[in-house]
Parts: structure tokens; C-alpha cells; sequence
């Protein structure tokens, strides 16, 4: 679907994409990295807005630099930016940005009423868009992203922005795209844990450079780490799990339990019944997020590792 | 989201009967719509050329507020109103009066609207340009397919077929009026035609300019102001030297003078080339004249051309 062979893009001094090299299959792929990674920079290339400085790249098969247009026909991009003009109507705009992709009229009609239908936009997409809250404008440039039903959309930092709720809201979205309407998803983001949830494979990248490629089943299993917090202390619990044959890492007032998958319900259930045992209050029981600073640390990092970022 | 099974109960086979749309199930409101599910396009896509006319169509319309907000509508409707108020009055007046000829021109009227016309331009050039660097709205066209010189190209078009427009209207007023007065058409088109001719010609001249102005700011205040000042700047020391010279008696300067703002280029253009008196009165002197004229014409079109296709190529794309 994409592919990127020594590809470099330097501006001026800074080197925002340095020698990548990837491949990566139709799906949904989560582009990660922390900001000023390359990400937004690695988009641009791939769609003919900015000439990469050396190497090649491929998107559906096409070159980057000789068949831009055509990649573009095919390709649906929601830029990280603000983009809509406050001043019309997110169906007038949708509308516009369908013909703008080549579609007949009618045709743009027809589907950016059922594009704005499907991100979730009703009532309100007859108003100006300079009165919408940030969830709305998100659900309108994810809309004109989909409009000419591309094979493949490139959606940069769609959560940014966004409260949990929203949050939750795109990334199920996201999810929509890449299985009921069948369109590939290349989507950035600077949280590994949320693009977990949705992504079939994840490629973390680093000041420009591959860091790891794999798929989010593969990582998850190998940092999962279940946090146990409680409203008292820990200590005795953390013995009570020892003791039942569980590793437990004290953190200050948190308890960390790797899980490696094997008896996870046997873990769950002995803190469950542990915390009933102490008479203690559960606060929190959930799965560690990652920090991007652990994942670059990582085993899993290719030979050379992550140098000092610029920019 | 919703959730189409709860609420399917109540009215059982209510739009079953229907039937019509998709793999409906007969859950009523927003279930139904979603039960429609993705549908794909396999229409046509049209190419670039479709994509340009697009942006031109969408531009135009923009530039008189068509399909934006009310509040973009009052300022382009306020002055294509005003610059039809004069002809509407002087159709009016020779009716009333039985003459048997305008007031005006045709060819004078543009010249002698200058200022609203300035004006139009002054509000809607930044409307047209620096409304897409604004909003960055830029790097999704530039994401489409579509490149950044046909971009150039949809908007001068739009902003030269708005200007002319705004022109054209009131003189269309003044035809038909003169028509009306019982003018003969042979009289009347001939003239009527010269003086659309001039409107093309300074449309052209004047959208280069304006635009090229308004694309070097994504402020559309600062676009206003600076395309405003420009035009009243140059036409203000095109009068000066124009009187001083006239006062003098310098007539070779004079004429030449016409060269500093885009009116008189145009009026002085006109004048010789339609055989026309010339309005603001700096006509290009002897074939030498008309030849400057003409090429600093040409040298200015192309040349804001290039600025233009010079200023997006370097537009950001983030």
C-alpha cells in the first residue's frame, strides 16, 4: 500500500525524515511518534506536497513524485492543521471539496450527504462552521477526507484536540473506515495507547527514523502491564499476590503485575478477591499506557537506536 | 451511537412495508440511516481540467457571496447596488426629459466608477485569496488533484469574470435603458459593445493586480488596506503629475502619465486602440505611446503572473 525506500526529507538543517525504509500493508496502520517525528512530514511526501531530498517513495503502487495526481485521486488527507472557512456550511464545503476531487456534481451531493452521515455530522452541518466545537470541525475534515471514496485515507492527528469522549468517538470512526468501508487507514498519532485500540499494525518512528514495525498484537503482549491502585496501602496486597504465585512490582502507592497473557484471569480474579480479603477500595485497574520514551527504549529497536532528536 | 434494535419494537413493520432503501431492517430515525451502511463510488472522476472549473465556479460565486454566510453577501451586493445606482438614475433622467442621448459613455462609465470598483476589488480580492491561506484551506486543494498554476489561473479567472460582472451590469442598465428612450439599436450597441470591451480589459488588469496583492497576505484587513492604498495611491499621483503637466503644457508627459495607475493605462489603451475619447484623459501620445502602453500593459499582466505562480509555489503546505 505504501512504501518508502531510503526516503529523506531534510528542510534547511533539520532533518524531518531520515533514510526510511518501510513497507506497509492495507489495513489500519498507526504512524507514531512524538511531536516533530516526521509524521506530519512523512503525509506530505507520500502525497506530493513536499519533494522528499533523496529516495523513493510508493503510494497504491504509484511514485510520489511522477504520479502525484493520480495518487491524489485515490487518496482522501485530513491535515493536522485547521482547514475549514468559517464561513460557509460544512455540507456547501464537503460538497465543494467532492467536485474538488473530481466527483460530478450530483454525485458530490449524493455523497457528501451521506459522508457527513456517516462521521456523525447532522442537523448542524447547514451552519457556518466557525461556530462548531473542535469535535465537530474534526468529524467535517475527516468528512471532505472521505468524500471521493479514496482507497486509502491519510489522517494526521485526528484526536488532537479531542476530549475523552471524542476521542473514543474517532478512533471507533477509524475503526469504521478500515473495516465496514473497507478503505485503508494510514493514521498518526503522538499516543501509542489509543492507536492500539484501532490499528492493525503500528510503525513507531523517531527523529525521522524507523524505530519498530510490528503489529499492535505483537506489542501489546510484550509490555502489557496491569496498574493496581488502592485506597490504602498497598503493601499487604501486593504480599497477598506474592504469595499466590503472581509478580508484583511496587511503584510508590501503585502496584504494576506484568501480564504475559498466560492466566490472566487467574491474576484479575486474585486481586479482585485480595482487595475484598484487605477490605480495601479498587481505584484503578487497568492496563499501563505506554510512554513513547519506553517504547524507544525498547528491545525492539533496530541496531544504531534512537539518537538525540532534532527539532 | 443509536442502537436500531431497542427501538425497532414499538412499530413493527412500519417501514418494512417501505422497503426502499438499502438493507433497511425497520428501525425507525437515525437506525435506519445507519443500517444503510458505506456504499462506494464507482462514477466517473473527472480530471484536472473538471477540478480547475470547479475552484472557478466555487471562487466566482464566493466573490459575490453566493452560497456563504449573510454576512459575506451584504458588502458585494452593497456595491454591485451601488455601481448600478448612477446608470439606473441617468436612464431615469434622459427618459424623463426626452433626451435622445446618455449622459455617458459606455466606455467612460468604468472609469468613472473607479472608486467603487476599487472598492469591490479592495473587499473581495482577500475574500478570494487570502481567505484559502487564512483558514489553510491551500494545502487541501494542493492535497487534491489539482496543481498549484491551475490554482493561480481558477482564481484570476474568477476575480476578472467577478470585476467584469460588476461592470458589465450597469452597463447593461444603460443599454437597455437607451433602448427604451428609443435610442436605435445601431446607435446603442456599437458603443455598448465597445464599453464591455473596456470593462473586459480593465477587469483583467485590475484582477492581476488585486490578487496578486491579497495572495501576499493571509490578513484579509491588511489585503483590504493594501489593495485600497495601492489603487487610490497610484491614481492620486497619476492625477498630480496629470494636472502639473496640463498646467505646464507638457502634453508628451501628459499622456505618458497615464501609465502609473491601472485606470488611466486602461482608459489611455481604450482611447486609442477604440478610436474613444479617452476619460481620464491621458492619452498615449502618437504610435510610439500607444506602443509603450500596450507593452507595459502585457509587462504588467505577466508579471503578476509570474508573481503569483512564484508566491504559491513557496505557499506552506502545513
Amino acid at each position: 500500500m505504501i512504501s518508502a525506500e531510503h526516503l529523506t526529507k531534510r528542510f534547511g538543517a533539520v532533518t524531518a525524515v531520515e533514510d526510511l525504509t518501510v513497507e506497509i500493508e492495507p489495513g489500519i496502520v498507526g504512524l507514531v511518534g512524538s511531536n516533530g517525528a516526521g509524521k506530519s512530514t512523512l503525509l506530505k511526501v507520500m502525497l506530493g506536497l513536499l519533494k522528499a531530498t533523496s529516495g523513493e517513495a510508493k503510494v497504491l503502487d504509484l511514485d510520489v513524485v511522477t504520479d502525484a495526481m493520480a495518487i491524489r485521486e485515490r487518496v482522501g488527507y485530513m491535515p493536522e492543521h485547521d482547514c475549514l472557512p468559517a464561513d460557509v456550511s460544512a455540507t456547501e464545503f464537503v460538497v465543494h471539496m467532492g467536485r474538488m476531487s473530481g466527483l460530478p456534481t450530483t454525485a458530490a451531493r449524493e455523497r457528501s450527504a451521506d459522508t457527513l452521515r456517516h462521521v456523525g455530522l447532522y442537523e448542524e452541518r447547514y451552519r457556518p462552521m466557525g461556530g462548531y466545537s473542535t469535535g465537530m470541525k474534526q468529524r467535517v475534515k475527516l468528512a471532505q477526507a472521505l468524500v471521493h471514496d479514496p482507497d486509502l485515507v491519510l489522517l494526521d492527528e485526528p484526536t488532537n484536540g479531542l476530549d475523552p469522549v471524542g476521542r473514543d468517538e474517532m478512533l471507533e470512526l477509524i475503526r469504521r473506515i478500515g473495516t465496514e468501508f473497507g478503505i485503508s487507514v494510514l493514521v498518526t498519532s503522538h499516543l501509542l495507547g489509543e492507536l492500539e485500540r484501532v490499528c492493525d499494525t503500528v510503525v513507531v518512528i523517531d527523529g525521522g527514523r524507523l524505530l519498530r514495525h510490528s503489529s499492535t498484537a505483537d506489542m501489546t503482549r510484550s509490555t502489557g502491564v496491569l496498574v493496581v491502585e488502592v485506597d490504602g496501602d498497598p503493601g499487604p496486597l501486593g504480599q497477598l499476590l506474592g504469595r499466590g504465585g503472581v509478580e508484583v512490582h511496587p511503584d510508590g502507592r501503585l502496584l504494576e503485575v506484568p501480564l504475559d497473557g498466560r492466566d490472566e484471569e487467574r491474576v484479575l480474579d486474585l486481586i479482585r478477591d485480595g482487595t475484598v480479603e484487605l477490605d480495601l477500595g479498587l481505584v484503578r485497574l487497568e492496563r499501563a499506557r505506554h510512554h513513547m520514551a519506553e517504547m524507544f527504549t525498547g528491545p525492539a529497536a533496530p541496531a544504531g537506536g534512537p539518537d538525540e532528536q532534532p527539532g | 451511537m443509536s442502537s436500531p434494535v431497542d427501538g425497532a419494537a414499538p412499530e413493527p413493520g412500519v417501514r418494512g412495508g417501505s422497503g426502499g432503501s438499502g438493507g433497511g431492517s425497520g428501525a425507525p430515525g437515525r437506525g435506519v440511516i445507519h443500517d444503510i451502511g458505506y456504499r462506494h463510488y464507482d462514477g466517473p472522476r473527472l480530471g484536472e481540467r473538471y477540478v480547475q472549473r470547479s475552484l472557478f465556479a466555487e471562487s466566482l460565486k464566493g466573490a459575490y457571496g453566493l452560497g456563504r454566510s449573510m454576512r459575506s453577501k451584504v458588502m458585494p451586493m452593497l456595491i454591485l447596488a451601488l455601481i448600478c445606482l448612477p446608470a439606473l438614475v441617468m436612464v431615469i433622467i434622459t427618459s424623463v426629459t426626452g433626451g435622445s442621448e446618455l449622459p455617458v459613455t459606455y466606455a467612460s462609465y468604468p472609469f468613472r466608477m473607479q472608486i467603487i470598483v476599487a472598492i469591490y476589488l479592495a473587499a473581495q480580492a482577500p475574500a478570494l485569496v487570502s481567505r484559502d491561506l487564512r483558514f489553510r484551506v491551500v494545502p487541501l486543494y494542493f492535497a487534491r488533484p489539482l496543481g498549484r498554476a491551475k490554482y493561480v489561473q481558477a482564481k484570476l479567472a474568477a476575480m476578472t469574470v467577478a470585476l467584469f460582472v460588476l461592470m458589465a451590469v450597469p452597463l447593461t442598465i444603460l443599454f437597455v435603458g437607451a433602448l427604451l428612450v428609443k435610442i436605435s439599436v445601431t446607435d446603442a450597441l456599437p458603443d455598448y459593445l465597445k464599453g464591455l470591451a473596456v470593462a473586459a480589459a480593465y477587469a483583467v488588469v485590475l484582477a492581476m493586480v488585486g490578487v496578486l496583492i491579497a495572495a501576499l497576505t493571509p490578513r484579509r484587513g491588511l489585503g483590504v488596506a493594501a489593495v485600497i492604498t495601492v489603487l487610490l495611491v497610484l491614481s492620486g499621483v497619476q492625477a498630480t503629475v496629470l494636472g502639473i503637466a496640463n498646467e505646464f503644457g507638457e502634453e508628451t508627459l501628459a499622456g505618458y502619465s497615464g501609465l502609473m495607475s491601472p485606470a488611466t493605462l486602461v482608459d489611455g489603451l481604450a482611447s486609442r486602440i477604440l478610436d474613444i475619447d479617452s476619460t481620464l484623459g491621458a492619452e498615449p501620445p502618437g504610435t510610439l505611446g500607444l506602443a509603450v502602453f500596450a507593452l507595459v500593459t502585457v509587462v504588467l499582466v505577466a508579471g503578476c503572473y509570474a508573481a503569483l505562480l512564484a508566491r504559491y509555489r513557496r505557499v506552506p503546505v502545513s
